[in-house]
């Protein structure tokens, strides 16, 4: 082995084992604990553990639970994403203006959520949704809204965890817009110019077309994240919320498994959400080859 | 190496050949220009608001922020709901708890995802770019699929409500070997290879060439690794049974399940929360947003 090998191998050893350990090796086990009745009896003794096939998955499937678990988490990610990234798409237009002044600032402070702590914006958001004293419905009783009891209701507690994650995450969205419309080259513009097009159409015909890559994996990032949300529905409505309108797969996944200790069946769970995060990638990669 | 766009909003210098002003063009501009800005402060005041009012209310008597009509600003301030999270609810506990793990996970990061990110951006071994690929393809798999067995595994371990149980998933990630890696690469060969001829071992040359010039991306590392860590909820919620252990996330929603109705108590905790990674974000949010660019640019 030359010499380069062998350090590389002392160089690797400490992150692949831990990885290999911690991290691969725990992925493999539940696929195993996916087809086993892994439950509270086996945690006591492992041998009460069988061997059970797709019982689990089958179970799933029959369970309203998680059909409603599923439809909220799908809820939640196709109405959070387009509203993400269309406001996100807005900031960075304006935050690009050349009339804009202080950008750095305008650009920190829309980004400034994107690094706080969830289960602390959520308690902050728990307040600003209380239907009583609650600021949104403070404010809105200024232009005349009636109270809305926003985390109670079941109508009303999906929007309001959908409006605290746009909040939360556009600005990241932002500045990845930022760069992408600083990269669309000078002269295209200048060539649309000289066609005589005007400022909207050279956005429509320009600026849009250069940014679809961004939009793919703007979407598809926060997309990603937003099919895992738990600490906001945790926090904000425990126990699933109104008639369970906030529980979520991965909130799912936490009650089956860690508070009942049905492991196997959250296992199944927690595949469901591998399965629905390997679509979101595999649209990305869709979208890249269509281009 | 991906190129990391520089965010300085620069001006663009894209306005060179311009048709001749019109009358009245300077009057659209001016109003062009009050409705960008009325709009960036619009945004700016919706974000900032409830991050305010959490800052606000912290200061606020008991009772205060849910009196009617709404107060935004203290008509007293106060720091008594600060003393009773320090002394009563022993919440400094869990500052230190997190600070600890935040920290701890910070140093192993660098460590550990330094040498493997190296190794895999400037040493020659065989079967390096097959490995790299599959570590990429494990980077899509979501992390809670990993935790059910995870947790079995540091059971069986004697590692639950250990501080080591947290760490585990911080120390060595895939991410943080690809954001070396990819800053590495772009080190000219000829500084390792005029090392290598000076007689420096491949371990030396890593420890006294290459981590020295790769300040950048380990100050990157450091940031990312420091807010996760601080930020994460879901794995010490599982990992962690006792009080006395928990990290400031896992505190909090502790207690705002039972201090519900003391707004000002739960705003000063979630103060508490947010303000080491907000500050460290004002302070370094240069190195911050860079890293998020390299990191982003995939493949």
């Amino acid at each position: 082995m030359s010499s380069q090998a062998r350090a590389a191998v002392a160089l690797l050893f400490p992150a692949l084992l831990m990885i290999s350990v911690f991290y691969l090796l725990p992925v493999a086990g539940a696929v195993v604990l996916s087809v086993t009745d892994f439950d509270i009896y086996s945690i006591g003794d492992a041998s009460n553990t069988r061997f059970v096939g797709a019982a689990n998955y089958g179970a799933l499937l029959e369970s309203p639970l998680f059909w409603k678990a599923l439809t909220n988490t799908l809820y939640f990610s196709l109405v959070a994403v387009p509203l993400t990234v269309l406001i996100a798409l807005g900031a960075a237009l304006l935050l690009n203006a050349k009339l804009a002044r202080f950008k750095a600032l305008f650009r920190t402070i829309y980004f400034a959520p994107v690094v706080t702590t969830i289960v602390a914006v959520a308690v902050v958001f728990r307040y600003v949704y209380h239907a009583r004293v609650g600021l949104l419905n403070q404010l809105l009783d200024l232009i005349g809204i009636a109270p809305i009891d926003w985390l109670g209701d079941a109508r009303w507690a999906m929007p309001a965890l959908i409006l605290l994650a746009v909040w939360r995450n556009f600005g990241y969205a932002a500045v990845i817009f930022l760069a992408g419309l600083q990269n669309v080259p000078d002269s295209l513009y200048e060539a649309a110019r000289i066609d005589g097009a005007g400022p909207l159409r050279q956005f429509w015909h320009v600026t849009l077309p250069e940014l679809t890559p961004t939009f793919v994996f703007v979407g598809v990032i926060t997309g990603i994240g937003f099919l895992q949300i738990f600490a906001e529905p945790y926090v904000m409505t425990p126990d699933g919320g109104p008639l369970n309108a906030t529980l979520t797969i991965v909130m799912l996944m936490y009650r089956e498994g860690f508070r009942w200790w049905n492991m196997g069946y959250a296992a199944a769970v927690a595949f469901v959400l591998f399965a629905l995060v390997m679509l979101a990638t595999a649209l990305q990669a869709f979208m890249r080859r269509a281009r | 190496m991906s190129k990391s766009p520089s965010l300085q909003v620069s001006e663009s210098p894209r306005s060179v050949p311009r048709t001749p002003r019109r009358l009245g063009d300077s009057t659209t501009r001016r109003l062009l220009s009050i409705l960008i800005h009325f709009l960036l402060i619009l945004g700016a005041i919706a974000t900032a608001i409830p991050l305010l009012w959490m800052l606000s209310a912290s200061f606020m008597p008991q009772g205060e922020a849910t009196s009617f009509p709404p107060r935004l600003l203290p008509s007293r301030f106060t720091l008594e709901h600060y003393g009773d999270l320090f002394t009563r609810l022993s919440l400094g506990r869990a500052f230190l708890n997190s600070l600890f793990v935040a920290l701890i996970a910070t140093l192993a990061s660098l460590l550990f995802n330094s040498m493997a990110g190296y190794a895999f951006a400037k040493l020659h071994f065989r079967g390096r770019a097959s490995l790299f690929a599959f570590l990429l393809a494990a980077l899509a798999i979501p992390a809670q699929v990993a935790m059910l067995p995870l947790f079995l595994l540091l059971k069986s371990l004697g590692l639950v409500n250990t501080y080591a149980g947290v760490l585990v998933p911080y120390v060595a990630t895939i991410y943080g070997m690809f954001l070396v890696r990819q800053f590495m690469v772009s080190i000219p060969d000829d500084l390792l290879a005029a090392a290598r001829v000076d007689g420096a071992s491949e371990l030396r040359i890593y420890w006294s060439v290459v981590l020295p010039v790769a300040r950048p991306v380990l100050a990157t590392l450091a940031i990312f690794t420091f807010m996760s860590a601080w930020n994460d909820f879901m794995w010490p919620l599982i990992i962690l049974t006792d009080d006395d252990k928990y990290t400031m996330p896992v505190a909090v929603a502790n207690l705002v399940g039972e201090h519900a109705l003391d707004l000002e108590l739960m705003m000063a905790s979630a103060v508490l929360t947010v303000i080491p990674v907000l500050t460290l974000f004002f302070v370094l949010q240069k190195q911050y947003i860079a890293g998020m660019m390299a990191g982003s640019v995939k493949g």
